[in-house]
């Protein structure tokens, strides 16, 4: 793999209460190559957003980085002061978020919002600025962009304010974004276009990006990679066909098999019994163990780290013993090493 | 068929979305409708799931209104059982219509009230319904039907807040089962909720049709929810149905042209290479729809015909649809 842009390591994001520290996200590490799409899939709790928000350094006090680091392009972000973040915020790293309603100002006019993060970040003059918007405008597919570029956010559809949001994203081209839910808000044609989009742009650009979502039908789609992400930790990490044709961690396996698929015609989905554990108790040793259909004494004692090779791991214990999920397929022999 | 629970025939309803009076007047602005629902017309076999698949603005969950009576039809009429409950006074005359349907609503978190206990959210059909006596046996029952959705009796003493998402939706099937109904208006009961609660709720769902002989009419904006679970599914678009019939037939021969583009924008879980296709454009404002048929501006094959006249259902094969193309047969083969 390429030299990653974004490396981190150890990530570790707490909230103090009252009752002792919140861990809402433990332990995760990953790396984002240049050009590549990095999913990051869970269901709501897991903590998916929260690395995201970690990444742009968007905690929202009192939470906040209790270790691990966080290295973009070999720098470390994660200890910056407020206004060198900003700086890279933005510049370096473009936010999309899951509601376009609510990432746009309502009261100022499209090309106003634009024009404002474009000289922000760049050395522009308006005019130049307002030229550059524009060109943004036409680069994420909007229709007669110079008459919409004066328009105000509510003026726009649903899917094409998101790509407003996704031209304000890419205002100072960054080369790592982070979109969190950016389809979710979307109808499933509306969302066919903004990923089609985001496609375009991630392999034009060279842009790494870092997609947060519960679907793993759109990661499938998009991703180069996905991490599973359950309660706060990476469940399982690899090449986004082998986790979902070779899951290895049965989380990643219950997950595949609850969503129903046109064709497969089976009377009842797989079902993994219980829900996600809440932050306030999260289960001794492996956290997924009380819902696992698999789990062994030692599953409710030690916590698992992530076992497998460089490109496909689970933590999982079954890893061990190679009798990982990935076994009901004939390609599992290959796994669980 | 003969055995329909529900017909729904030429089904309308328009909402008055007109500036104020004195604004029309001073300002001259023409009075504006949003026809929410534009003429639909299905049957719904007893024990069967019909659904209605759609994507937002399109009018399914306004159709699903009306059928419980939430709102009342502009025109057209609905049939439950053989008893008229096209309007209010129908309805009243009907109680025992209304008595045997129920609705379970999209997002867990706003249709339980916070204040009343689960117990009593639960108690509030069979007590308004009279259909036990005496708060023992009241809470008997709502003891059962908390077991029958996978909770435990225990469980009525508690508040909302004190359940996840999943949860939540399993108090709402409670509280629509309390009722003992027939027929149940599900309108996009798990799009709230994550997967893996998703699957628990579809399974909850079928185990009950099964158990209880419940028919239902199903909302969703999810296609493989839908063909999940339907035996019958009814696609809308602007307010009109465009295309409906039994789930496989729909599924593996899609004629509508829209049916096509839904299912091809599904993202391709299999990844068998298979690129989707991205639509151009969006649903028109339903304030002002196209002319004749209403999806023609986002159509590959509209012709000047689809411009100007609205098309009618045609029955082809097994299912029906709308639309000039099936008509004159100049449709494409459809790859899947």
């Amino acid at each position: 793999m390429a030299e990653p842009l974004l490396t981190v390591r150890n990530l570790r994001v707490e909230f103090p209460t009252r009752k002792g520290s919140l861990v809402a996200v433990d332990d995760i590490s990953l790396d984002i190559a240049p050009g590549e799409v990095l999913g990051v899939v869970g269901e709501s709790g897991a903590g998916k957003s929260m690395t995201g928000a970690a990444i742009i350094g968007l905690i929202e006090p009192p939470g906040r980085v209790a270790s691990g680091e966080i290295l973009l392009d070999g720098r470390r972000i994660d200890n910056l002061s407020y206004d060198e973040m900003r700086k890279i915020r933005g510049k370096e790293i473009g936010a999309i978020f899951q509601d376009p309603l609510t990432s746009l100002n309502p009261l100022y006019r499209v090309s106003k919002q634009l024009v404002e993060t474009i000289m922000t970040h760049m050395d522009l003059t308006e005019r130049q600025a307002r030229a550059r918007a524009l060109e943004l405008l036409k680069e994420v597919g909007i229709p007669a962009a110079e008459e919409r570029l004066d328009h105000y956010p509510h003026q726009f559809s649903g899917g094409m304010r998101q790509r407003v949001v996704i031209a304000l994203a890419l205002c100072a081209e960054p080369r790592l974004i982070i979109a969190d839910e950016p389809t979710t808000a979307l109808d499933v044609s509306i969302q066919a276009q903004i990923i089609t989009l985001l496609k375009r742009l991630c392999s034009e650009h060279q842009t790494a990006i870092m997609l947060v979502t519960h679907d793993m039908g759109v990661i499938a789609e998009t991703a180069d990679r996905v991490a599973v992400m359950y309660a706060g930790r990476i469940a399982e990490i690899g090449p986004v066909q082998d986790v979902i044709k070779r899951a290895r961690h049965p989380y990643t396996e219950g997950l595949m098999g609850a969503i129903p698929t046109i064709g497969g015609r089976d009377e009842l989905l797989t079902q993994i019994d219980g829900s996600m554990p809440r932050l306030t108790a999260i289960p001794d040793g492996c956290a997924f163990h009380p819902r696992c259909p698999k789990a062994h004494f030692k599953c409710h004692t030690v916590r698992p780290d992530l076992i497998g090779n460089a490109q496909h791991s689970a933590s999982c214990w079954l890893m061990e013993s190679g009798a990982a999920g990935g076994a009901s397929d004939t390609a599992g022999s290959e796994g669980g090493r | 068929m003969t055995d329909a629970l529900l017909k729904v025939d030429n089904l309308v309803r328009h909402f008055d979305v007109s500036p104020p009076w004195l604004n029309r007047v001073i300002e001259r602005k023409p009075k504006s409708v949003v026809k929410a629902v534009d003429g639909v017309a299905f049957e719904i076999g007893r024990g069967e799931t019909f659904s209605l698949v759609g994507e937002s603005g399109c009018g399914k969950s306004t159709v699903a209104r009306l059928v419980v009576g939430l709102y009342n039809p502009t025109a057209g009429t609905l049939e439950f059982d053989g008893m008229d409950i096209s309007s209010g006074t129908a309805r009243s005359r009907n109680r025992g219509a209304q008595r045997r349907m129920q609705m379970i609503f999209q997002d867990p978190y706003a249709s339980l009230n916070p204040r009343w206990r689960v117990i009593d959210i639960v108690a509030e059909p069979i007590r308004f319904n009279k259909l036990v006596d005496g708060d023992a046996a009241i809470k008997a029952r709502v003891g059962e039907l908390l077991e029958q959705v996978g909770l435990s009796a225990a469980d009525g003493e508690k508040y909302p807040h004190e359940f996840s998402g999943g949860q939540r939706q399993r108090v709402s099937i409670a509280r629509a089962l309390a009722g003992s109904p027939e027929f149940l208006v599900c309108d996009e009961p798990t799009s709230a909720l994550d997967v893996s609660v998703q699957a628990q709720i579809l399974n909850l769902m079928k185990k009950l049709q099964r158990e209880l002989g419940l028919t239902y009419l199903f909302i969703s904006h999810d296609l493989a929810v839908v063909y999940h679970v339907s035996t019958k599914v009814g696609v809308m678009y602007l307010g009109r149905l465009v295309e409906w019939g039994e789930t496989e037939v729909i599924f593996n021969a899609p004629r509508h042209p829209y049916t096509r583009m839904l299912l091809d924008a599904i993202p391709d879980l299999e990844m068998s290479g298979r690129s989707r296709t991205p639509v151009a454009g969006e649903v028109p404002s339903p304030i002002d729809p196209p002319s004749g048929c209403a999806f023609h501006p986002r159509c590959p094959l509209a012709t000047d015909r689809c411009k100007a006249e609205a098309p009618k259902p045609v029955s082809v094969g097994a299912a029906m649809v709308a639309c000039h193309a099936v008509e004159e047969d100049r449709l494409p083969e459809w790859h899947g």
